[in-house]
């Protein structure tokens, strides 16, 4: 691991290994919690979890690159789900995905420049009647035609400068 | 008065915590209010004019935000997409006491039409039962309907009675497979092992499958109490129930119902003095669809990539860290106390033959009324899409149905008249799997739908089988081709082949039930696939690559929209003379017809 890598604090991590001890089972309990925390899995974070858990470093990668919910870079102030679900997909989903990408100029599990918004596209939210659907943050907006998901995101934009 | 709000997640979607902030906050104004103080009596404190509640998910997600008005613990008035404007005279026509409360005709343009009120009625409602109706945050609710009555009655009798119990009424794991549950319960009971655990599948993978998400959301003191009754008959001290990290509000629901039924001593140590212990636990998923087959599932639990194991061993001898251990889905769960309170045998009444009880549906796409529906099995596909669901949306016509998601398949008009029964739908192609009906109209393209669930199978394959990690590649790759207006002869063929190889050499059930979407629109919709292939055509005008938009020159009144917003320049025409697409030029992004006000572009 190179100089650069190694600069997460570390210390913040202390609780939740107290919090699992001895539970050998927890590996991915700790790495959603280590999320949480910091946002994503830096790997400086995913080799200090590997040698408290007495798990190889490539196992520990293994598990964070299996599961959808785990990055391995930091997302934007404003995560976008958009659902692409079958529901949502025989509603349209694929041209709200259009929309979004002409809105902020970046695709499918990238960020913009800005910082302000990341984009990912996830396989069901179960909010199939509203479809299709997105979410942004905690927030789902229902219903959406590429107009209405541009508006959306041009309002997030406001409040957010 | 009392008004109950429906926050569900498509209920809190559509803005249900809003229009209660709203009213809240009138409630709050009125009591604060120097009137509300002097009407109130001495020493006392004010009393609201109206209460405030919540309850889970109905099921009619086409309807919401929908608010429940009650007098005295009876439903008067069903309030239905109520938005935040709304709040202002709901409160007031409600707070009115004096006026009869169950006429309120200032609120008649937004109570529920008797066709809508159909939707409900139609349905036979056991795993639901309480979905809508009770505050899930409340065990006292539960109770209040015969909750924790069946653990109860459990305790008091032999775990095999229970299990006969179950045997009679023919339930069936509604998580997919449809394997009969009292058969996992009798294997996990006898296995050998002084741990055995149990687990809850609560891995709703399945896009277009919301069911369980409902159940837990809207009724989790059923789905602990099927849960603690099953760990009774088998033995097990331990349980888990491993929830979908995308269901944040279950979570939040579920771990506050563990927390309520611990503090009434029906979970832990000595449960009711009987000397029976359990206690179980929320493991949250991380995201990865293969985890919802039982063996993956058991390895995500163990905190190890989600891939299956081979089976034998069953997880009934060797499940959680080898110890036994019976995994059921939630739906499953929630029929168990019912059944045990009115007897296997009320349940086995209901359906055909080979398939016994109700069965959840999430009916969902192109329909007109879409939402959670429950229905005795045996009735057909036409009563729940048609009946129930009242047909195709927007005067659109019927294609196909979805069902069983990615391992499912399409099942066409003619056949309609199938029986929802685990047999019946099998013989189609489809699967009654978790109970997800995509409803599609004439406008989805069966090809381009083919390749949509092989995407979906292709980037959720864990890897581990050949077959299924390079098949599911492969066969995208041949789909999208397809719908780009690049097929070629033998296309369908080698789709078949391919189809056939994963089927015998996937290792789980997952693996082997992902050709079904391609294998039932090629025995179905084969039409289709040639017109793609042989004439670049697209029937249902959906695939993009092979859309072609023209202007209608006597519709064009040459406002120049459409040329200033083509991306390519592909547009031209002077202004108020009649536009032209050059079709070498053209991207198909669409953007003309969209921009056109005068519904001039046409597409083909």
């Amino acid at each position: 691991m190179c100089d650069c890598c190694a600069k997460s604090d570390l210390s913040k991590l202390t609780p939740v290994f107290e919090a699992f001890d001895g539970d050998e089972h927890a590996l991915i309990s700790i790495l959603q919690r280590a999320q949480e925390i910091y946002g994503y899995l830096p790997v400086d974070v995913l080799y200090a979890i590997a040698e408290k858990t007495g798990n190889s470093p490539a196992k520990v990668l293994g598990v964070a690159t299996f599961y959808t919910q785990f990055r391995l870079k930091p997302v934007g102030k404003n995560l976008i789900l958009l659902c692409k679900g079958t529901a949502c997909h025989v509603n349209g989903a694929d041209s709200i995905e259009k929309a979004l990408v002409e809105e902020l100029g970046v695709g499918d599990g990238e960020t913009t420049d800005d910082g302000l918004f990341s984009i990912k596209t996830v396989a069901c939210l179960g909010c199939c009647s509203l479809s299709p659907v997105m979410m942004i943050n905690e927030d789902t907006y229902g219903s959406l035609t590429p107009a209405k998901a541009k508006d959306i995101v041009r309002k997030i934009r406001e409040t957010s400068k | 008065m009392k008004l109950v709000f429906g926050e569900g997640s498509c209920g809190i979607a559509a803005g249900a915590r809003k229009v209660r902030a709203a009213v809240e906050k009138l409630v709050a104004e009125d009591l604060n209010a120097p009137a509300a103080r002097s009407t109130s009596g001495t020493g006392g404190s004010p009393v609201p004019a109206v209460e405030i509640g919540i309850t889970g998910c109905i099921g009619m997600c086409y309807l919401e935000p929908i608010v429940d008005v009650y007098d005295g613990g009876t439903l008067v008035k069903r309030l239905v997409k109520v938005q935040e404007k709304d709040a202002e005279r709901i409160y007031r026509a409600v707070a009115d006491g004096g006026r009869g409360a169950t006429t309120l005709p200032e609120l008649a343009d937004l109570e529920i039409s008797a066709e809508d009120n159909e939707f409900l009625e139609k349905q036979t409602r056991i795993a639901l039962r309480h979905c809508g109706l009770i505050d899930p945050e409340d065990i006292a609710a539960y109770e209040a309907v015969d909750g924790y009555k069946a653990i109860r009655k459990v305790l008091a009798m032999t775990p095999e009675d229970v299990i006969a119990e179950i045997k009679t009424s023919g339930l069936a794991g509604r998580g997919g497979a449809g394997f009969p549950t009292w058969f996992k319960w009798n294997a996990a009971r006898n296995a050998k092992g002084d741990q055995k655990y149990l687990i809850c599948n609560a891995d709703e993978g399945d896009p277009g499958a919301f069911m369980d998400r409902a159940v837990i959301e809207s009724d989790p003191h059923s789905l602990i109490e099927g849960m603690l009754i099953a760990a009774y008959a088998i033995g097990a001290t331990k349980a888990f129930v491993y929830v979908r990290a995308e269901y944040p509000l279950a979570i939040v629901r579920l771990e506050k119902a563990l927390a309520a039924a611990k503090a009434a001593g029906l979970l832990g140590e000595n449960i009711l003095g009987s000397g029976f212990s359990c206690d179980i636990r929320i493991k949250a998923g991380a995201g990865a669809f293969v985890c919802g087959e039982e063996t993956a599932l058991i390895e995500s639990l163990e905190g190890n990539r989600g891939m299956p194991r081979l089976k034998p061993p069953f997880p009934a001898e060797k499940g959680y860290t080898q110890a036994p251990s019976n995994i059921n889905n939630v739906e499953t769960f929630a029929n168990v106390a019912w059944i045990i309170l009115n007897g296997g045998a009320a349940f086995a009444a209901m359906g055909t033959e080979t398939s016994k009880g109700t069965k959840v549906f999430a009916l969902t796409g192109k329909i007109k009324r879409g939402g959670l529906v429950e229905i005795p099995m045996g009735l057909t596909l036409r009563d729940v899409i048609f009946g129930i669901g009242g047909g195709i949306r927007d005067g659109g016509k019927f294609k196909a149905v979805q069902m069983g998601g990615p391992s499912g398949g399409c099942i066409p008009e003619h056949l309609l008249d199938t029986l929802i029964d685990y047999k019946a739908l099998g013989a189609t192609g489809a699967i009654m799997g978790s109970g997800g009906m995509v409803v599609m109209d004439s406008n989805t393209c069966m090809v381009n739908m083919a390749r949509f669930f092989l995407d979906f199978t292709a980037k959720e394959s864990c890897g581990k089988c050949v077959h299924c990690r390079i098949g599911t590649k492969r066969m995208h790759e041949i789909l999208t081709r397809i719908t780009e207006g690049k097929g070629k002869e033998g296309d369908v063929e080698l789709l078949q082949e391919l189809c056939n190889g994963i089927k015998a050499g996937a290792l789980c059930g997952l693996g082997q039930t992902a050709p079904n979407p391609v294998l039932t629109t090629i025995r179905y919709f084969r039409d289709e696939y040639d017109a793609h292939i042989r004439e670049a055509r697209c029937p249902a005008h959906e695939c993009v690559a092979l859309k072609k938009f023209s202007i209608d020159p006597a519709k064009c009144k040459g406002c120049t929209m459409c040329a200033k917003k083509c991306p390519v320049q592909a547009i031209s025409g002077t202004v108020k003379q009649p536009h032209a697409i050059d079709q070498a030029k053209c991207i198909k992004c669409g953007q003309c017809k969209t921009v056109c006000k005068f519904g001039a572009v046409n597409v083909m």
